[in-house]
């Protein structure tokens, strides 16, 4: 029964992407790409109340167990709860529920971007004495130039780096890396959806 | 023009790809060492016998955009993972960004459990959506590494530059972090602060030297073909505007 039950979701998993992919390519497929990518996008915002009950579900376990860091399990289940509750009693236009997140979201993230400045500051610092080799001190002597070229300073630009060395990195040696980087992944990218569409990788469960 | 370039490309890759791998049913390919995969293979055997946990961050890409691609490498990379590390006393987390990706996530290590012929001891809660944006998901992830006895932080998937504040807290933990993502700024932040990072396309390779069957390994020898192929065009291209061809 298992066997079955994994073939038929094989077939559908494959026509589905063979009909999305068709859909580009050929006119008479587009209404039933657009149809298919419907039914996906209704199927990711139901996945969303199902990702939001596992992250629930993860927490008052923790708390149960009074595992280590129980405490913020228990302020994460009670203010997810008390969120979800007020925005379907209010609605999300509501002030309260627009306080809520420029008072509170918002300024979470931007803060966790400013630890981020820190964190890749000494991330590069101690980057040497965790791999010492030429790739590393190019990166830091890049990282380093780059920043210099690129500083706001009173007198203007910073000569000869500001002026030649900056523009000449961003605009021939980082834009040509990236693109080459970007390809790679392209094509790696394209190689991983082909055994998808295969049927070799199932990410959709079974054997 | 542009579509029907793009319809050539994908049968070319189709075609390939099933060639090499027919061929690598007879003839198998010896894979470069790639120190950040040696390492990987490392860690799986030691987390077993340490009785620790992995952590397989799969990023916060998600199926319906360009990110998919990634997603599905990590995914790829999870199954093998815990199928490896299934009798593991600390059976391995996987977190997601995406709420499809998490159930995929799920649904993908109880396959593995099953074909390590374990399913008993799948447990839901090993799958985690931690979060629906960048700085979110890290949050919740950092979670994991903090309180759950992780002892290898492998991250895998669409990651920005949010991927320095995971590896800075595993390092923090004396967690090992193998690192590879399809964004660029995230690429860099790990290069910098993760102890093996992987670039670029070998962040698709990591299925091929993890073992998990002939496909793989033909599929990077089809990325290898194609990207040749590329460099070729591109420098055909480049001549021929140089000497007033085109």
């Amino acid at each position: 029964m298992r066997v079955f039950t994994a073939a038929i979701a094989i077939a559908i998993a494959i026509a589905a992407g063979v009909l999305i992919l068709g859909g580009y390519f050929f006119p008479a497929l587009a209404s039933v790409q657009t149809l298919l990518l419907n039914w996906t996008i209704i199927l990711a915002g139901a996945a969303t109340l199902v990702g939001v009950f596992n992250l629930i579900a993860v927490h008052t376990d923790k708390i149960r167990r009074r595992e280590k860091g129980s405490a913020y399990s228990a302020l994460l289940v009670i203010g997810l709860v008390a969120t979800l509750l007020f925005g379907m009693a209010l609605r999300p236009e509501h002030s309260f529920m627009r306080v809520a997140m420029n008072g509170i979201i918002v300024p979470v993230e931007a803060a966790l971007m400013g630890l981020l400045t820190v964190s890749l500051i000494y991330a590069a610092i101690r980057l040497l004495r965790r791999r010492a080799d030429l790739m590393s001190v190019v990166f830091l002597i890049t990282a380093a130039t780059l920043i210099i070229g690129s500083a706001t300073l009173p007198f203007g630009n910073v000569p000869v780096i500001g002026t030649l060395i900056y523009p000449w990195v961003t605009q021939v040696l980082a834009l040509g890396g990236a693109r080459g980087i970007l390809i790679g992944v392209a094509l790696g990218a394209l190689t991983t959806g082909l055994r998808v569409l295969f049927g070799v990788d199932r990410p959709y469960g079974g054997n | 023009m542009i579509e029907l370039i793009s319809l050539a490309l994908i049968v070319l890759s189709a075609i390939l790809l099933l060639a090499i791998t027919l061929r690598m049913r007879k003839r198998p390919v010896n894979l470069r060492e790639i120190p950040a995969l040696a390492r990987l293979q490392h860690t799986l055997g030691l987390s077993i016998e340490d009785g620790t946990r992995l952590h397989i961050a799969l990023g916060h890409g998600g199926l319906l955009d360009a990110r998919g691609g990634s997603a599905l490498a990590g995914l790829a990379t999870l199954r093998h993972i815990a199928e490896r590390t299934s009798v593991s006393d600390k059976p391995s987390v996987a977190s997601a960004g995406d709420p499809a990706i998490g159930l995929l996530a799920q649904d993908t290590l109880q396959a593995g459990y099953q074909a390590a012929g374990v399913g008993e001891l799948y447990v839901p809660t090993s799958g985690r959506v931690t979060g629906l944006s960048p700085f979110s998901y890290a949050a919740g992830a950092i979670n994991i590494l903090q309180n759950e006895n992780v002892s290898a932080n492998i991250m895998i998937g669409h990651f920005g530059s949010e991927a320095a504040l995971l590896a800075e807290a595993s390092d923090r933990e004396n967690v090992i972090v193998i690192g590879a993502s399809d964004n660029l700024a995230g690429q860099a932040a790990l290069f910098a602060s993760a102890q093996d990072s992987l670039i670029g396309e070998e962040l698709f390779a990591t299925g091929a030297y993890l073992g998990a069957g002939i496909s793989h390994a033909a599929s990077l020898t089809a990325q290898d073909i194609l990207r040749w192929a590329t460099i070729l065009i591109l420098l055909g291209g480049a001549a021929a505007k140089f000497v007033g061809v085109i």
